[in-house]
């Protein structure tokens, strides 16, 4: 059966913003998806409130809605759009979420649409704990002993069964949010309690343990037809207790014999059948017991999964696209495989090398939060590697996750012969105990003479990874025998290359240098040979692009076509905060650029989750960590005729001039410049010749000039490390006792290079300027204005395109400056300049904090709000284009407002802080677009999960500097007939200008104070303010318990103010929606389709 | 490390480690494509012959059982992979894989680049080649390797067939089936079906299937005659897989054709050859052969499509097919034949196979389909 006549308009729903536990999988899924069904003809209705995202470029789907994912909203787009289905399947849970929801409230019937992929009893059966669990006894599986409960007493019935320890699940979140392990009573009563306050429908569930099994899962795919395929198996390294997503993964599966494997394969077959998903992909997950076999059903997601994403890119085979297809009606084997083109899609691929995920946490920016890592998702990207064997792929792996190690060891981060070497009794702690650092203490397990018995009889992980790892220490003890490179031979060193082992590893060990040990290896005949991912292990000729490098004989790097010029771009590896899809963004829309100029386009990223490393993105993907050698390997096969560094985030950055340095064509702005600009003398002479301000600033490289430097800024100041991305270890500091603190924090941050320490300007507004320049000619892309005030991190705070409170003189002058810097600079790309504007005497100064000269984390927010496709021109004009040619001669001043808002993973890290500081701390970011700010800001706060309560009791508490501006606020939410509450300092200064409100105690005052009201859900919104110094601790207490109950909490009072606007607008126009498409009358046209 | 090379006919020399026993092998280079299942391939008797290239780099990861065995030793000429396991890690695992290649004597290689070697043989087609850790010298492994007989027109189906009949009674393993499958069958007018087996090279899972569809299984050597197979009184007849070329094999050609019309006659593999050949068609080598665990088969009259596993060299032309077999299955990679029917007689063959071990279960349902066949018999 070929596709479906019937339908003609498809709506598609995206994921949102990015969060821990949903990332930029979904929108690689979702852009696959738009090309799947317009390639098929299919009028594709996309809503995503994701401004980073390639699926919301206007030109991906055909009528784009980047508004608020809530079912209202997608409601009203029904009400507007009409489509005839609606593909819930490639969102993942949020789209799922969301398809139920407008189910379950009559949307979908009233305006027929029919939901395709999964139908709603599908999506129930598979999600519904207690409805999967009847499932997999009626096909004779195995679930885990354990029932749902719907409160703490019939929890504590059920225990007495199961016994602890437990596992408790909330019923329908994300990322198995709120999932955690309770090994007593206390953690039992407590796990309960938030677990039934995170799902949705109020239900955890609670099952036996089996922490400590093996973990498997299986990508399956189906179609209307029931031809089941498995598309990969993964083998999770880190054993049951520690969540998927959190887990270093390994594909294909490692320890199963084929017996087991064909067992665990008709498993998975039947549980696709039995649940009923018809078409698509889904992803079922697997415990065996390690010493018995026996096998159990985790779970399912009927959908296409982050897991899905990393089939795809470590198989080869396009699981989203596929999916898309089925669900229009395709048979499998009716689609050809792209990849050998004879064969078809229906069939299960092979491989022949190793794939190794590894997680990439965050903790550092959460110290608060327990790092331990458990059955909740902690992690804020991932990293993955492809070797021909496991040692090669995890060593990789390792390299690629960019946390300053090489390897496995054997390089700066390198604890064992330091002083900071760990004893036998912190290794054991470390082992038993999973942890972000685990890995590292298997290596000094093995170092200290553990044996592979003794680290799995701690860790439960499988004795093959350990013996692996245990090798390659071995072979450490090998090399470090020799006592340079002079006595090794080739064979050895050949075979540690075959290991993994790179020339950093390798320079540590033999104290030398990086580009000595690559010069002397090439000389030996040692270089990096590249081999496909096919699908099919060779057996078929292969036509994709993808490579990843070896140590082997044959390198199968195409040769350059004739006449065709070659451009590398380097991605940005793994997501962080501070560095993420945004710019995986800029690095696609720089491929499609190339594509446009008829440039061979070849895209370098390690990031399984992105667009960028989507086989079709580029002319050529090398799947390889983005690391100096890594790059030059691929760089001694290519030759590229340029290499863009500018659009990756810091990372590309951070190897610019190692690779000018060894003769890599560098293009757009040039390696001095990027230097310059974080010099801080060189970039403070500048500003000086071009008469721009900058605040007090001084250099520290020990305490005691940072003492002096302090002196001479005075308080408050800003102290950082330099050399650093989001913020790391920023803190502002009010008095001697907080920068001597700060400091020495940031020093150690900073890992030898100096802190820096600025004045911080209190009260200013904030303005990010995105701009691009040929060499010649400058156009401002964007001016942001900040919603809250300078020293809130950037990335973090909401910021408004155009202006709204900035007037015509103060904007003229913005844009002075930005010219004035990238001509003096010589900035051929983008630039991104941060400016704060202060009130002094009577006047707007104009200070300039930062220009970085490469693409920012608002280009894409830029981009979606003034229709302007600025990396795509930015890449054209480093390839060579003037900006007259490609006619960007004028700055896009939109009609419309556009705000970008910032979305923070604080749910996952009870009992932190949730306060804004200087400190990036934000994981996506999504985006509110309506003719008034008001509405805007609305749209952006719902977009983010923070729900404007219509009615009921708002708690205000502020500092003093904020209390005047408060009683204007209070007096409007008052006239609005919210009932206002507030502890007594404020509430005395409220009821003197004449507004009523309650008063409430202060936690140490006595219950029932104000933690007693919160939870019991007397307050739908509060609005703190931090005192600007220390005690931090009650109002934290209180803050973070918002976060714990679902209570939107706004903590500066720029937002508050924006939020009374918002409420104010709210209740007079409803919110509308309307097509990116009809806001743009010139639209980007569609990436040129690769093969 | 002890060296051993591969040589190719055309010359090529891949250098590695011995792995398994020492010695000299020679034979036809090919490879296969499953993730899993090295034991089973290693103790597939239709690999007789021929020196098997594991495209999966890492082999061995999970050791060897006593169990998970098609036959009761390696038959295969040599072993080549890229790399191997020095531990065994599972369960079920009663020793490692390279002592077990030592004891069971064959010559393996590991730390090749395998998919150079995979791209050479996808590129001219199976080549001779031979696998040393004695002679080392590269232009006289090349002279036996082009000195190698290759498989067209041999027999090897006489190395490797059971000197004895033999009853069978060992089911499948419990590793095989998830709890809740197979329901047993019932006996038919109160006895249980009689199936002969005619042993080519079998890979034992076949009989482990027909014992758990509530057969009695007799196993004979291939070799034996139609009118020996009758005085079995089978109420069934399967022919087995086996190794090398069908065409030589008149003997078993002539025993099937005695047997066609008098007793339902089911084929896998080289059987499926043999009963095609014994129905008028012919067959031709294919280029590189088929071998894996992830080929799709499409049953035509379903529209169904299985993913199979397959072993095979050799296949059914599609030109000179006689009349009297319809196709009832084709590869969906290259469009051969994967499984006729006799139109008129209760005869059937898949090129792949049903009994997986190595590979997975989607074809189980053709031993039903046997069992049917001799049910309407009966």
């Amino acid at each position: 059966m070929p596709r479906r006549d019937d339908i003609h308009k498809i709506l598609l729903i995206g994921s949102g913003p990015i969060v821990i536990g949903q990332a930029c999988e979904f929108d690689y899924s979702g852009t696959q998806a738009c090309k799947a069904l317009r390639e098929e003809g299919y009028e594709v209705v996309l809503v995503n409130s994701n401004p980073a995202t390639i699926m919301t470029d206007p030109g991906m789907a055909d009528r784009t809605y980047i508004e608020p994912l809530t079912w209202e909203v997608v409601a009203k787009i029904i009400e507007v759009e009409r489509p005839d289905c609606l593909l819930p399947t490639l969102g993942g849970q949020t789209a799922l979420n969301l398809a139920m929801e407008l189910h379950q409230h009559g949307v979908l019937e009233k305006y027929d649409v029919e939901m395709v992929g999964a139908r709603p009893e599908v999506i129930e059966k598979a999600e519904n704990r207690q409805q999967f669990k009847q499932a997999m006894e009626r096909i004779g599986l195995e679930v885990c002993r354990g029932d749902t409960v719907h409160n703490l007493q019939a929890a504590r019935e059920l225990v007495q069964d199961i016994g602890l320890p437990c596992v408790i699940r909330p019923s329908f979140t994300m990322g198995g949010s709120g999932s955690a392990v309770a090994f007593n009573r206390g953690e039992f009563d407590q796990l309960v309690t938030r677990g039934l306050e995170s799902s949705p429908v109020g239900e955890v569930l609670i099952e036996e343990s089996i922490i400590g099994w093996k973990e498997y899962e299986m990508e399956v795919m189906r179609d209307a037809d029931d031809n089941v395929v498995i598309i990969c198996s993964i083998e999770n390294f880190d054993p049951m207790g520690v969540h998927t997503g959190d887990s270093i993964t390994v594909a294909p599966a490692q320890t199963l014999t084929d017996k087991e494997y064909q067992r665990m394969r008709d498993a998975a077959l039947a549980v696709i059948r039995e649940i009923g998903v018809e078409t698509g992909g889904s992803n079922i997950q697997f415990a065996t017991h390690p010493d018995t076999g026996r096998m159990i059903v985790i779970e399912m997601n009927p959908r296409v999964s982050r897991s899905s994403a990393l089939a795809s890119k470590a198989t080869g085979f396009p699981i989203a696209k596929i999916a898309a297809k089925l669900a229009v009606g395709y048979r499998l084997h009716e689609l050809p495989n792209d990849i050998t083109r004879e064969t078809m899609a229906c069939f299960e691929p092979t491989i022949d090398y190793v794939v190794t995920k590894i997680p990439r946490f965050a903790f550092e920016k959460f110290p608060e939060a327990d790092a331990t890592l458990t059955t909740q998702m902690k992690s804020v990207g991932e990293t993955m590697a492809i070797g021909r064997t496991f040692k090669e792929s995890f060593q990789k792996a390792l390299r690629g996750l960019e946390v300053g190690s090489f390897g496995f060891g054997c390089d700066a981060k390198d604890r064992w012969g330091t002083p900071e070497q760990p004893e036998r009794d912190e290794i054991r702690v470390k082992l038993s105990t999973p942890g972000d650092d685990r890995v590292w203490f298997i290596r000094y397990a093995f170092k200290s003479g553990m044996t592979v018995a003794e680290v799995h009889q701690l860790t439960r992980i499988d004795p093959w990874f350990l013996q692996h790892l245990q090798e390659i220490v071995e072979l450490e003890g090998v090399l470090r025998a020799h006592e340079d490179l002079s006595t090794v031979s080739d064979a050895l060193l050949r075979r540690a290359k075959q290991y993994g082992f790179s020339d950093r590893q390798l320079s540590t060990i033999w104290e030398t240098n990086e580009i000595g040990i690559r010069e002397y290896r090439k000389s030996r005949g040692i270089a990096a040979t590249f081999k496909a991912v096919d699908t099919c292990a060779a057996e078929f000729e292969a036509y994709t692009p993808y490579f990843y490098s070896t140590y082997e004989d044959e390198d199968e790097t195409p040769a350059r076509p004739p006449g065709q010029k070659r451009i590398m771009i380097l991605g940005g590896g793994p997501n962080r905060i501070g560095q993420g899809i945004e710019f995986d963004y800029c690095c696609c829309h720089a491929s499609f650029a190339l594509s446009e100029m008829g440039i061979q386009s070849i895209m370098v990223n390690s990031n399984p989750e992105t667009v960028s490393t989507d086989y079709d993105t580029s002319d050529l993907l090398f799947f390889e960590p983005l690391t100096t050698e890594d790059v030059l390997n691929i760089c001694d096969r290519v030759q590229p005729d340029g290499v863009i560094v500018q659009f990756g985030g810091q990372t590309p950055l951070n190897l610019a001039r190692a690779l000018s340095s060894a003769g890599v064509p560098i293009i757009g702005t040039s390696v001095d410049t990027i230097e310059d600009a974080e010099d801080r003398e060189k970039f403070q002479q500048l500003l000086k010749r071009l008469g721009l301000k900058q605040p007090a600033n001084g250099i520290a490289r020990t305490m005691a000039q940072a003492r002096t430097e302090a002196a001479k800024v005075g308080f408050p100041a800003l102290v950082r490390p330099s050399f650093v991305l989001g913020g790391r270890a920023m803190e502002i500091c009010y008095d001697q006792t907080q920068l001597e603190r700060f400091v020495a924090e940031a020093f150690i941050v900073a890992q030898g290079q100096p802190v820096l320490i600025d004045r911080f300007l209190e009260d200013a507004i904030e303005v990010d300027v995105d701009a691009i320049s040929d060499g010649e000619q400058v156009v401002v892309a964007g001016i942001m204005e900040h919603i809250e005030e300078a020293g809130i991190h950037s990335g973090d705070s909401a910021c408004v395109i155009p202006p709204y409170s900035l007037q015509g003189p103060i904007l003229a002058e913005i844009r002075e400056a930005t010219h004035a810097l990238a001509r003096k600079l010589r900035v051929v790309g983008l630039m991104n300049i941060q400016f704060a504007i202060k009130k002094e005497d009577g006047r707007q100064n104009l200070y300039v904090l930062e220009v970085n000269p490469r693409a920012s984390r608002t280009v894409p927010f830029v981009s979606k709000a003034t229709g302007l496709s600025v990396a795509k021109i930015a890449a054209k004009v480093m390839a060579g284009m003037t900006l007259a040619e490609l006619g960007c001669e004028s700055e896009p001043i939109p009609s419309h407002v556009s705000i970008k808002e910032s979305v923070f993973p604080f749910r996952k890290f009870v009992g932190v802080d949730i306060v804004l500081g200087p400190e990036m701390r934000s994981t996506g970011e999504v985006m509110g677009i309506s003719d008034r700010f008001s509405i805007a800001f609305a749209k952006s706060q719902l977009a983010a999960g923070t729900v404007l309560p219509r009615e009921g009791t708002i708690f205000i508490s502020v500092a003093p500097p904020a209390k005047e501006h408060m009683v204007g606020l209070a007096k409007r939410l008052a006239a609005m007939g919210y009932q206002l509450m507030a502890t007594e300092g404020t509430a005395r200064r409220l009821e003197k200008a004449g507004i009523g409100v309650q008063h409430v105690n202060k936690l140490q005052e006595g219950q029932p104070n104000l933690l007693d009201f919160l939870i019991d859900g007397a307050i739908q919104l509060i609005m703190n303010t931090p005192s600007g110094k220390g005690a931090r601790t009650d109002e934290g207490k209180i803050r973070s318990a918002a976060v714990a109950r679902g209570v939107p909490c706004i903590t500066t009072i720029q937002a508050a103010d924006a939020a009374v606007k918002a409420m104010e607008a709210l209740r007079n126009e409803p919110i509308t929606v309307q097509a990116l498409q009809d806001r743009f009358s010139t639209l980007d046209p569609v990436p040129a389709q690769k093969r | 490390m002890k060296v051993a090379k591969l040589a190719l006919e055309d010359g090529t020399i891949f250098t590695g480690a011995s792995f398994g026993a020492e010695g000299e092998v020679d034979g036809e280079v090919c490879f296969n494509t499953s993730m899993t299942g090295y034991q089973e391939i290693l103790t597939d008797p239709s690999y007789r012959g021929q020196i098997v290239t594991m495209t999966y780099p890492e082999i061995g990861n999970y050791g060897v059982n006593a169990e998970d065995v098609e036959s009761g030793r390696p038959h295969l000429a040599g072993f080549v992979v890229r790399n191997h396991s020095s531990v065994a890690s599972n369960f079920r695992a009663s020793g490692e894989l390279e002592e077990y290649l030592s004891r069971a004597n064959v010559v393996g290689i590991s730390g090749i680049d395998t998919r150079a070697l995979v791209r050479q043989l996808r590129e001219y087609g199976a080549l001779k080649g031979v696998l040393s850790t004695t002679d080392l010298n590269d232009e006289s492994l090349v002279a036996k390797a082009q000195a190698s007989p290759g498989l067209v027109g041999r027999d090897l189906v006489r190395e490797v067939v059971p000197s004895m009949p033999r009853d069978w009674d060992e089911r499948l393993s419990i590793w095989s089936k998830l709890p809740s499958r197979s329901p047993a069958k019932r006996p038919l007018n109160g006895r249980d079906p009689h199936v002969v087996a005619l042993d080519y090279g079998m890979k034992w899972n076949i009989a482990r299937h027909l014992c758990d569809l509530g057969c009695r299984v007799t196993v004979l050597p291939g070799t034996v005659s139609a009118a020996e197979v009758l005085d079995r009184m089978p109420d069934g007849v399967f022919l087995s897989n086996g190794p090398g070329d069908p065409e030589p094999l008149t003997y078993a050609i002539n025993t099937i054709r005695g047997l066609l019309g008098k007793t339902p006659v089911f084929g896998i593999c080289l059987g499926h050859q043999l009963l095609s050949l014994a129905c008028g068609a012919t067959t031709f080598k294919l280029k590189f052969g088929h071998r894996g665990a992830n080929q799709p088969v499409q049953n035509l009259a379903s529209g169904r499509v299985e993913i199979t596993s397959q072993n095979h060299g050799f296949a059914v032309a599609e030109d000179n097919l006689p009349s009297t077999l319809e196709v009832t299955h084709r590869n969906l990679n290259d469009r051969t034949i994967e499984g006729v029917r006799h139109r008129e007689l209760p005869a059937y063959g898949v090129q792949y196979h049903p009994e997986a071990s190595a590979g997975p279960h989607d074809s189980n349902y053709l031993f039903g389909t046997f069992w049917e066949m001799i049910r309407k018999g009966a």
